[in-house]
């Protein structure tokens, strides 16, 4: 069965392991989701699971939408996303996901828009090494040469400063620590893009198994 | 920021003892040695104590033959079993790095009445 979950990112903290060991964890508010729509081959053309998640104030949906979920007998969603499944079978509309989907242990993807930076200079995004701040050096964190002057351009692909971040990315083979069902949080070791409060898409691993 | 505190609560101790820099502790830690386990303690003078919920720590300080040493326990780790306060100093600040500085008598701490 594929898992996928939608979560919100509250922060980091860390907690203790059996040894007394430190484990930096991200937690997430993962749920309660509701599979709003089960696709099938047979009548869509492939087999997905539409889910929903996060409180969204009912006028702020617009009327398409309200009736999408309304078909489902569900409240609005803040948050609308699909997932292929090989078993849409397995799935019922209206069906409530929970954090205890997954298990302590288990290897997650986690996929995020990161933060934007804004325009960032080629140390910051490409981590060129700068030049030396003093010593008569004018040269302190510029991208260096572009090429040589007899091919008279720019070769494309050339690494130079520009957009940073703002870019959905995925973390892969996150290690989850905790699950709790009953409140839906979900600790999941290590950092996970994004800001606090931003959407974040829990997968299972796809390179490895827990 | 209430989700972490909770999930800090889990672990967190009630049962530390009120200290802070300039007192006397000694901490007992939990060593493993192959399949043994030993409790070990370090006793010294706090200099610092830092972050706050389960992130906080606390460093003490000794000096042994000589040579001082410092270790950063974090306060609520399962490592630290026991904090036991022997001496209250009267301190001016919260960092006590001073004391690195110095040596013998100059490193005395008076003591809290």
């Amino acid at each position: 069965m594929t898992k996928a979950l939608l979560a919100r990112k509250i922060g980091m903290t860390q907690v203790y392991d059996e040894e007394g060991r430190v484990i930096p964890v991200t937690v997430l508010q993962a749920g309660p989701c509701y599979v709003v729509q089960v696709k099938d081959s047979s009548r869509d053309g492939y087999n997905s699971i539409q889910i929903g998640f996060g409180e969204i104030k009912e006028h702020r949906v617009n009327r398409p939408l309200k009736g999408h979920y309304q078909k489902h007998n569900l409240r609005p969603c803040r948050y609308l996303r699909e997932f292929r499944v090989e078993d849409p079978a397995a799935f019922s509309s209206g069906q409530e996901l929970r954090a205890d989907l997954f298990s302590p242990g288990d290897l997650v993807d986690v996929s995020a828009v990161t933060r934007g930076k804004g325009f960032a200079g080629s140390i910051k995004r490409l981590g060129f090494a700068r030049g030396a701040m003093a010593h008569g050096s004018h040269y302190h964190r510029g991208p260096g040469s572009l090429g040589a002057i007899t091919a008279a351009r720019v070769f494309k692909g050339r690494l130079l400063p520009g957009r940073m971040g703002g870019k959905r990315r995925t973390i892969q083979n996150l290690r989850v620590v905790q699950a709790d069902g009953e409140k839906n949080i979900l600790l999941v070791k290590g950092a996970v893009p994004g800001p606090q409060g931003g959407l974040v898409v829990i997968k299972a691993a796809v390179k490895r198994k827990g | 920021m209430d989700l972490i505190k909770e999930i800090e609560k889990q672990h967190l101790k009630d049962d530390i003892p009120a200290f802070s820099p300039g007192d006397s502790v000694r901490v007992h830690v939990k060593v493993k040695e192959g399949n043994r386990e030993r409790t070990q303690v370090f006793e010294g003078v706090v200099i610092r104590r830092q972050g706050s919920g389960l992130k906080e720590t606390f460093t003490v300080r000794r000096v042994t033959y000589g040579i001082g040493v410092e270790r950063i326990f974090p306060v609520h780790s399962p490592v630290v079993s026991r904090i036991e306060v022997t001496r209250r100093g009267r301190v001016r600040r919260a960092k006590l790095y001073y004391l690195r500085e110095r040596s013998g008598k100059a490193a005395r701490i008076r003591e809290q009445r």
